[in-house]
Formats: structure tokens, C-alpha cells, sequence
């Protein structure tokens, strides 16, 4: 009795916005994935069937997870991640090689991706971890370990090689973030980037000028009253500049010709519409020519004339922009907002630490993926292959974030229940 | 705080995405015309291209249906290449390489697999076609030439090449475009515009009708016929004349400036440049670097002009003042300077300027050359006053008729010879370029500038641009340089004198034995020296017999230059050719049928072969 009571008291616009978003994802992959020749619709070489059957599957996990007692997760999270681990480290002996990368278990037709499940582990985790209560997060002994359970999967996921879902363990800032981690961490990683980029865009003596602009301009605000602390500014300036710097050395030195290609693409210092730009070129034709309502389902030319590649997979996107226009996508931009602030908010009134910072994993994770995703389609982001979360096709990353989402379902129903 | 930032970012990002949404699908509409290339295929319709008629209305190109087999290597399926192969007359390894040259410019775009196959080729293949998908034949016109003469002026018709594509983007890959001749210089007038129909594919590939009910699309227009200067009869007959000679033939009317014959030999049959055989004739042409049938030698071909420079040499005389009609200047056998002599040949002497021209006295001409030049203070400022007298003749630069082949010419300058001579370390003087005087040393010009001068002399004064174009249909003129006066620097009356010695050349000079019963003719022979370098030697070869003239002396309707390579003395061929067009064109019928005989079965190809036989050998023989 006490299950059917928990269940009532699921947090029912999440669930809507799983299944709206898993939904459209299935008509787009319909679109994208038909082809020239006529099948029975229940052939299971067909893309949008095996959709169909994985979205099927993924109901029987959901619930499976949701009758679960919720304490499950806390207590076995260390032996769920260490499995998960497991799972990874397997690759490197069981691992089969898809498109160059060794990142699935092969069974016959099917593949398994551990990678998409150890996201969900790593949340349990670290939520285990950070809620202990012998665990501070201002010593630094703490933020190590901390640190180490979000890079161990990491690491072993960049050698697949797949550094996009390695890359996406960076979303767990948020959480740690959330939890007390210093804000200077977080600031020292958006001044690199914005370093980073900008030194690529507008070279070193330019990016070296803002630098002490910017810094002139901030002491300049800052002065009223206070005593500046000249050695401080020394520093900071002077690592800024130096990391500028780095930058070229990085770009040219450590990165492969091909992330070269995709930054440069993105900068618009390259154009190269045949070759290594063809990919978001013709995402962006195709989004482009929706126009306000799209040209309607299955009428998507580009889409029918397979213009972009993996258009079924990373690409999905794309078809959403080219069959339903300016007002599909922004649908779907805004079905993912709502969706994750929504989980932010389930978060922050969870009672317990691990609650709120497996919640906030989940929202982050979600939100990384579909920050990634969309900025590569819509050509603001460097190509980097990571799935739409429901959207894009793919069994192991369907049920991969099934997984990651409702497990939170069932944390909130729980906690609403003990409340 | 700390539980704002996600949620901060995530909204942030969502206001970015949305705006890059907008930006993409509604601001942007670039990527609609992109995505409609994508999945609107084009669809051109060729017009037929304008026909080609002579000054008197005879049918010269016109157009015949060709068949091209089209091919989409991406809709090409399993098939029977043995029997396909059978029926396009290929071998299958040729088959497949097509195949694979055609895969690698594009799998999904249309291109030509063969070109031009005959009606009868058509015919078998067109009941087997419905086999071979991916391919399909595309109806095209190509030239029909109804005379086997004019290649040099007519030009032919080629597939375009990426370099065109790349400066002209009217036109496609497999399109057909004017290559030499009026065919290049009139292809905007010949070639029409093409008609355009968008057609709408669905995601099946197949064609659903007019994209936007057929808005965009546009009718072919045909080409404009185009009437020539070129009197068929007259050009036929040049070209007969000069079958085994090399060299050209240029009939201007000096009256208009119209080209009434413009023969280049050797030439080729325009019809070797059709059809499927192209490829391989114009490679043996091209490749005849002896003969070098695709040189047009009238427009192309500098030579030193040789004694009809001299006419130039006495009009300038007399407009600079430096001898007058009835000075007779000795001639010992030639013109001494220093302690070299210029060598003549054996006539009367002294002369003054009518029979000099007549007798063609070398050293006449140098004294008056001299004068010229010395009557300036520096050999310098006076080449550069002769220079200026020779270019109002249209020498030394492009003459500027609607032809696309030619060349300049040279006329030296002062610079030239400062160069050559290396002023100021040393100095040079007059002397040094009395072969000019002659038409020979440094000057050299091509036979069209020969006719043109000629032209100018029979005007007293003046010429019209030459140009082939008569009357484009449609258009209500011709373009206005060609009827425009062109002055020259030389007073009209100072004419008169030239004319008379050009008329005496034929009374009793060099070319007496040619004069035909009831027209005045005026002329002047010419006899130049040449040189070749073969395996880096030179060495001299037999001279090039030259004429110019014009007839009648009054009112004169044809200026003519003719042009023989290593044909020796000036009436020797020239002389007799210039004489029968000119009977030809005014008369319409040959009275000298000996004549008429003995040149169109004279052959030089003895004399052309000597310097390629590696054996040693006589000129001027």
C-alpha cells in the first residue's frame, strides 16, 4: 500500500515532459530514418521501429525503477558506480569498435553503451559522498576525492575514444557548486574559456589589451574607499596574459587538426562547405529553411534527401527545425528549459543532501547535453557528438537518461511522502 | 545565490537558442534559397543557336540535332554494359572509366556520358534506353556547315571549360560555347538565352511538377542570325588559290572597311569540329606544329612586309617634306652607307618617286628613309615621328576588328633601339635602321595590317576599322567603330603620286605581266627576307613573295594583301593570286584561264619541306 501511495505523489510535470519530449523525438526519427524503399512498418532493420521498441523498453524501466524502495539508491550507490566502473574498464578488453570508437558491448544487432549509464552512477555517488556526514567540502582533501569520482569515469570514457561524453562530466560543477564549492573555481573556469576563445578570435596582442582594460575598468569600480591590493592585480593580470598565451601553443601544438578544424568552423575563420563544415552547414540549411512553421512532417527535402549526416542521432535537431519551423523548435528549446528548471526546482526542496545533489547532477547533465547539442546544430558550438537527452535516437542513451530521470522521480515522490 | 547560477544559465541559454532559432529560420531567408537547391532540380533548355549567312545572303552554319547520353552516376543500376557498350559503340573498360570520371565530378548532378551520337546511333539506342536507369539522352543542337571553307573566320563551337564556368556563370558544365572566330566574337548575339524550368523533387527523387507553379521559369530565346562581310564565292576561291602554299589572302572594301575574304592557309574543313571525331581532328590539328593549320596567318602571322613598306616610306617623305615629286635620286646598285651597301636590283636610274615605286628602288627609298630620320636632331626624336605617321596607318598595335585572334605588329621606337644598342654607353644612328626603309629589319606586320594600309592609300587618307560584321538580325546596326573614319597623319594630295606609282607597278614596274584587260589596278610587290631558327640554328630561307593592292585606281572597291610563305619574288605567286581575286570579285569570272591554271596546281610544298629534311639546301631557286 505504502508503493501505490508514493505513487501518487509523483511530480507529474516531469513525467509530461519526458514523454512530450521521448514523443517528438520518435516523429522526428520517423522522418529522418525513412527511407526510399517500402518496408513493413514492424521491421525491425528499421530505425524508427527499433525507436519504438526501445521507447517501449524503457517504459518497463521506468516501472521497474519507480518500485524500487527509494533507499535503494542511496545505499547501494557506491556499488552501482564501482559496477559502472567496472562496465568501462570492460571495454578495453570486450569492447566492440563502432564508427572508431570502442565504446559498446555488442549483442548480435544490438548495442550496449556503458558510457550513457555511468552518468547516472557518478550522480548517485557523488550525492552519496557529499551527503556523508563526516564529508566537508572546504577541505581539500574532500574536494580531491570529490574531484576524483567525477573524473575516474571520465577518464576511462576519454581513451574510447569519446571525449563528447567525458566532456560532459564537467556539468557536475553545478552541483558541487550548489553545495559550497568555491566560487572561484567556477569563476577560474569561465575567465579560461572566455580566454580561450577570445584569444582565438581576435589573437593575442588584441585579447592582451582587454585583459588590462577590463582590469583598469574593475579597479576603477572598485576603488571607493578601499585599499587596492596592487600584488593581487600583478597576479591575476599576469596569469591571465599567460594563459593567453598557452592558448596558441594549445591550439596548435596539442589539438588534433580536426578540433583546429571545428573551433575555426564555429569562428567563421575557415569556410569549408564540402568538407569538414559539410556536417553543419547542411544542419544549418535545414534548420534555416523551416522558416516560421516548418514544411511539415515528412516533407523536410533536406531531410528526405539525407543532406545531413547522422541526422537520426546527434543531428536530430535539425529535422525538428526543418518539418516544424521557428515554432517546433522553439518548442522543443522550451520543453528542455522548463524541463530543467523544473528538476532544479524538485531539487532544491529535497530534505536530504543526496536528493539535492543527485537532482542538480540530473539537471545539469540534461542541461550540458542539450546546451552541446543544440549549440553544434545551430552551428554556436564546435562539433562535439553528443546525443539530444529523448530526442535523438539510440537505445543506450534513451534508456540511459530514462534511467538518470527517474530515479529523481522517485527520490521527490519518496521525500514528499517522508515529508 | 549559489541556487541561482544554474538556473540563470539555463534561461540564458534558452534566450540564445531561441534568438539563433530566429536568426536562422525567419531573419536569415538565405538558407531557403540554399535548402531549394538542395531539392529544386534546373532545368535548361537550349535555344537554337543564330545562323550564319554571307554579304550576298548564301547559307554559310546552321544547326543539326546531336544526341548526348546523360548520365546520374547515383541512379545508375545493375545493367547490361555488353549490349549498352554495343549500342554507344564504346569498350567496356572505356565504360567504366566514364563511369568513374563521372562519379568523382559528382554522383547526384547530371553529366554528358557521350556526346553527340549520330541519328542513326540514336535511333537503335533510344527503343533500349527504358533499360539503363540513371541514363537518359538529351536532345541538343549542334553547327551544320554547308561550305568547307572559312574555318579561320567562322570558329567552332566547344564544350565550355571550368575556367569560363568560373568567369561567365551563365554558363554550365557541358554547355557550348563559341571558341574562335564570330563564333567567340559574336557567341552573345549566336547563342540566344536559355530557357530555365525549376521542377519540385519529393524526398523519393522524383519530380512533382513545376516548382512554384512554374514563376520562375523562363522561355528559351533563339539566337540571332548573323550576316557576314565575307563574299563566299570570293573566299572559296582564295582558299583554292592557296591549296599547297602557305601564307593568307586579306580583301578588304576599303570604302566601308568590310572583309571580303579572309584566307588563312592551310585550313581545315570547319566540319572536322563537330560531332564526335572533334576531339581527336583537333588534336591532329593542334598538334601539326609545321603547318600549324589552326594559326590564322592573316590576323596572327608577323611578317617583315617587305617592299610594299616602301609606299608608307614616300608618303611620309613627302608629308615631312623631305623630297618632292621630281627629284631623281641615283641608284649604283644599291644604297651605300659607310662601308655596307644595301643591294638593288637592276633597273633605270636616276628616278624620281613614281618609277622608283614601280621599279621598287631600295635605294630610293632608303635616301627618303633618311631624310626622315635626320631631319630631326637625334635619330631618337625622328623614329619617334615616323613611328607616329606609321601607328595613324593602324600598324604596330591591334587593329581592333571583331575578330578575337591577332596580333600587333611591331613599328620600333626609339626606346627599341636605345635598348638594342645600348644608349646612352653607346650611340646609334641612323643608319643602323635604314631596313626599314625597306619594310624589312626590326618592322614586321601581319597581313591584315598590310590590307589595311593598302585600304588607307586607296581612300587617299583615311580607313575604316576592317570588321566581318554586316547586320546582326535584330539589332539596327552595326557597332559604331566600324563606321567611323579613321584619319590618317598624311596630307590627301600627297596620295595621288603613291597611286600613280602603284598604278605604274602594274603599267610597266614589277608586276607588268599581270595586268588584267579593262580595270586599273594599282599595286606593289614585295620580296621578303626571312629567317627561321630550327634546333636553335638560323638559318635563311627562300624569301616570302608579298603583294598589296587595290582596284579600280578611281573609286576603288578592293584592297587586297596576299601573303605567300617562302613564295620568293613578289609576282611571282602573290602578285598572280592578288591578281586573279581581284579579277574574280570585280568581274566575277576568270578571262586568264592559264593563269588560273598554273596557280591553283602550283605547290611550295617542296620549298616547305627543305628546311625540315635535315639534308642542306638552296633558297631562292
Amino acid at each position: 500500500m505504502k508503493d501505490y501511495k508514493e505513487n501518487v505523489q509523483l511530480d507529474w510535470w516531469t513525467i509530461i515532459f519526458y514523454f512530450l519530449l521521448v514523443s517528438i523525438g520518435w516523429v522526428n526519427i520517423y522522418s529522418a530514418s525513412l527511407s526510399d524503399t517500402q518496408h513493413g512498418f514492424f521491421d525491425f532493420n528499421q530505425i524508427y521501429f527499433r525507436q519504438l521498441v526501445f521507447i517501449g523498453l524503457s517504459l518497463l524501466l521506468i516501472i521497474f525503477i519507480l518500485a524500487i524502495d527509494s533507499r535503494f539508491y542511496e545505499r547501494f550507490s557506491s556499488i552501482i558506480y564501482l559496477v559502472s566502473l567496472a562496465s568501462l574498464l570492460g571495454l578495453f578488453v570486450f569492447g566492440k569498435n563502432i564508427n572508431g570508437a570502442t565504446s559498446w558491448y555488442g549483442f548480435g544487432s544490438f548495442g550496449l553503451q556503458p558510457s550513457e549509464f555511468a552518468k547516472a552512477a557518478t550522480a548517485l555517488a557523488l550525492g552519496k559522498y557529499i551527503s556523508d556526514i563526516q564529508t566537508n567540502m572546504k577541505e581539500l582533501k574532500h574536494q580531491l576525492r570529490t574531484f576524483l569520482i567525477i573524473a575516474l569515469p571520465a577518464l576511462f570514457i576519454i581513451p574510447q575514444p569519446d571525449p563528447g561524453s567525458a566532456l560532459v562530466y564537467a556539468a557536475f560543477v553545478f552541483p558541487l557548486y550548489r553545495e559550497g564549492l568555491n566560487y572561484i573555481f567556477v569563476l577560474i573556469g569561465f575567465i579560461a574559456a572566455v580566454l580561450f576563445v577570445g584569444t582565438l578570435f581576435i589573437g593575442v596582442p588584441w585579447m592582451i589589451l582587454m585583459i588590462l582594460l577590463t582590469t583598469l575598468v574593475w579597479i576603477f569600480y572598485k576603488r571607493k574607499g578601499r585599499r587596492i591590493h596592487w600584488m593581487q592585480y600583478v597576479i591575476i593580470v599576469a596569469t591571465c596574459i599567460g594563459f593567453t598565451f598557452s592558448v596558441n601553443y594549445v591550439f596548435n601544438s596539442v589539438f588534433e587538426q580536426r578540433h583546429r578544424d571545428r573551433f575555426n568552423i564555429v569562428l567563421g575563420k575557415e569556410v569549408d562547405e564540402k568538407g569538414i563544415g559539410y556536417n553543419t552547414n547542411q544542419s544549418e540549411i535545414a534548420i534555416g529553411s523551416g522558416s516560421w512553421t516548418g514544411k511539415g512532417w515528412l516533407q523536410g527535402t533536406q531531410t528526405k534527401g539525407n543532406f545531413v549526416p547522422e541526422q537520426h542521432t546527434d543531428y536530430i535537431f535539425s529535422t525538428v527545425g526543418e518539418e516544424w519551423g521557428f515554432l517546433g523548435s522553439l518548442t522543443v528549446v522550451a520543453l528542455f528549459v522548463f524541463l530543467i528548471i523544473r528538476l532544479i526546482v524538485l531539487a532544491e526542496r529535497q530534505k536530504t543532501i543526496f536528493g539535492r545533489v543527485y537532482g542538480y547532477s540530473v539537471a545539469s547533465i540534461l542541461f550540458f547535453h542539450f546546451f552541446v547539442n543544440i549549440g553544434m546544430v545551430t552551428g554556436l558550438l564546435p562539433t562535439i557528438g553528443i546525443p539530444l537527452p529523448f530526442i535523438s535516437y539510440g537505445g543506450s542513451s534513451l534508456w540511459g537518461f530514462t534511467i538518470l530521470l527517474f530515479i529523481f522521480v522517485k527520490l521527490d515522490a519518496s521525500n514528499y511522502i517522508n515529508r | 545565490m549559489r541556487k541561482l547560477l544554474l538556473v540563470s544559465i539555463v534561461l540564458i541559454t534558452g534566450v540564445v537558442f531561441a534568438t539563433r532559432l530566429f536568426y536562422l529560420q525567419i531573419y536569415d531567408t538565405s538558407y531557403q534559397k540554399l535548402s531549394e537547391n538542395n531539392a529544386v532540380k534546373v532545368v535548361y533548355n537550349y535555344p537554337q543557336r543564330g545562323y550564319i549567312f554571307d554579304r550576298k545572303g548564301t547559307l554559310l552554319v546552321s544547326n543539326q540535332p546531336s544526341y548526348d547520353v546523360m548520365v546520374i552516376p547515383k541512379d545508375v543500376k545493375a545493367l547490361d554494359t555488353l549490349e549498352f557498350c554495343q549500342l554507344l559503340k564504346i569498350e567496356k573498360e572505356d565504360f567504366v572509366q566514364l563511369l568513374e570520371k563521372a562519379w568523382v565530378y559528382s554522383p547526384r548532378i547530371a553529366q554528358v556520358f557521350i556526346p553527340q551520337l549520330t541519328k542513326s546511333e540514336y535511333a537503335a539506342l533510344s527503343e533500349k534506353m527504358y533499360k539503363y536507369r540513371g541514363f537518359y539522352i538529351q536532345k541538343r543542337s549542334l553547327r551544320n556547315y554547308h561550305v568547307r571553307h572559312s574555318s579561320n573566320v567562322l570558329g567552332y563551337i566547344s564544350e565550355v571549360n571550368e575556367r569560363i564556368i568560373k568567369q561567365n556563370p551563365y554558363y554550365q558544365m557541358g554547355e557550348l560555347i563559341g571558341m574562335g572566330g564570330v563564333e567567340k566574337q559574336y557567341e552573345a548575339v549566336l547563342r540566344g538565352t536559355k530557357g530555365v524550368k525549376y521542377i519540385q523533387k519529393d524526398r523519393f527523387n522524383r519530380d512533382i511538377g513545376p516548382y512554384k507553379e512554374g514563376i520562375f521559369d523562363t522561355l528559351p530565346t533563339r539566337g540571332n542570325d548573323i550576316m557576314l562581310t565575307i563574299d563566299a564565292d570570293l573566299q572559296q576561291y582564295g582558299e583554292d588559290l592557296m591549296i599547297n602554299k602557305r601564307g593568307g589572302i586579306v580583301a578588304l572594301e576599303p570604302q566601308t572597311g568590310e572583309i571580303l575574304a579572309l584566307v588563312a592557309a592551310p585550313n581545315y574543313d570547319p566540319a572536322l569540329l563537330v560531332g564526335r571525331e572533334r576531339s581527336k581532328n583537333f588534336t591532329k590539328l593542334y598538334y601539326d606544329t609545321i603547318a600549324k593549320p589552326l594559326f590564322d596567318r592573316v590576323l596572327q602571322g608577323e611578317y617583315p612586309p617587305g617592299s610594299p613598306f616602301k609606299t608608307l616610306t614616300a608618303l611620309i617623305g613627302l608629308q615631312e617634306g623631305v623630297i618632292d615629286l621630281d627629284e631623281r635620286i641615283y641608284c649604283h646598285g644599291g644604297y651605300r652607307y659607310g662601308s655596307r651597301t644595301l643591294g638593288c636590283h637592276h633597273h633605270a636610274t636616276p628616278l624620281n618617286m613614281i618609277p622608283g615605286i614601280a621599279n621598287s628602288c631600295n635605294a630610293y627609298f632608303a635616301t627618303v628613309y633618311r631624310r626622315i630620320i635626320d631631319k630631326y636632331p637625334t635619330p631618337q626624336e625622328g623614329i619617334d615621328h615616323w613611328r607616329t605617321h606609321l601607328l595613324s596607318f593602324g600598324l604596330g598595335n591591334y587593329l581592333g576588328y571583331d575578330l578575337p585572334a591577332g596580333n600587333k605588329g611591331f613599328i620600333p621606337d626609339s626606346d627599341y633601339y636605345n635598348r638594342a644598342y645600348q644608349y646612352p654607353k653607346y650611340n646609334w644612328y641612323t643608319p643602323a635602321t635604314i631596313s626599314n626603309s625597306i619594310g624589312q629589319g626590326e618592322v614586321s606586320l601581319t597581313p591584315m595590317q598590310m590590307v589595311n594600309f593598302t585600304a588607307a592609300i586607296a581612300n587617299r587618307g583615311y580607313y575604316y576599322k576592317p570588321h566581318i560584321i554586316k547586320n546582326i538580325v535584330g539589332a539596327d546596326s552595326i557597332p559604331k567603330v566600324y563606321t567611323q573614319k579613321n584619319a590618317t597623319t598624311i596630307n590627301p594630295e600627297y596620295f595621288e603620286p603613291v597611286v600613280n606609282g602603284m598604278f605604274d607597278v602594274y603599267n610597266y614596274g614589277t608586276a607588268s605581266a599581270l595586268k588584267i584587260p579593262g580595270i586599273d589596278i594599282c599595286g606593289k610587290t614585295g620580296t621578303a627576307e626571312n629567317y627561321i631558327r630550327i634546333n636553335g640554328k638560323r638559318m635563311q630561307l627562300t624569301d616570302h613573295s608579298v603583294f598589296v593592292a587595290f582596284a579600280p585606281k578611281d573609286n576603288p572597291q578592293i584592297a587586297i594583301a596576299v601573303f605567300v610563305e617562302n613564295g620568293y619574288w613578289g609576282s611571282r605567286w602573290a602578285g598572280k593570286i592578288a591578281s586573279l581575286m581581284i579579277e574574280k570579285y570585280i568581274k566575277g569570272e576568270i578571262t586568264r584561264k592559264d593563269l588560273e591554271t598554273y596557280v591553283l596546281n602550283g605547290s611550295l610544298m617542296d620549298e616547305y619541306n627543305k628546311p625540315y629534311s635535315g639534308e642542306p639546301f638552296q633558297i631562292n631557286q
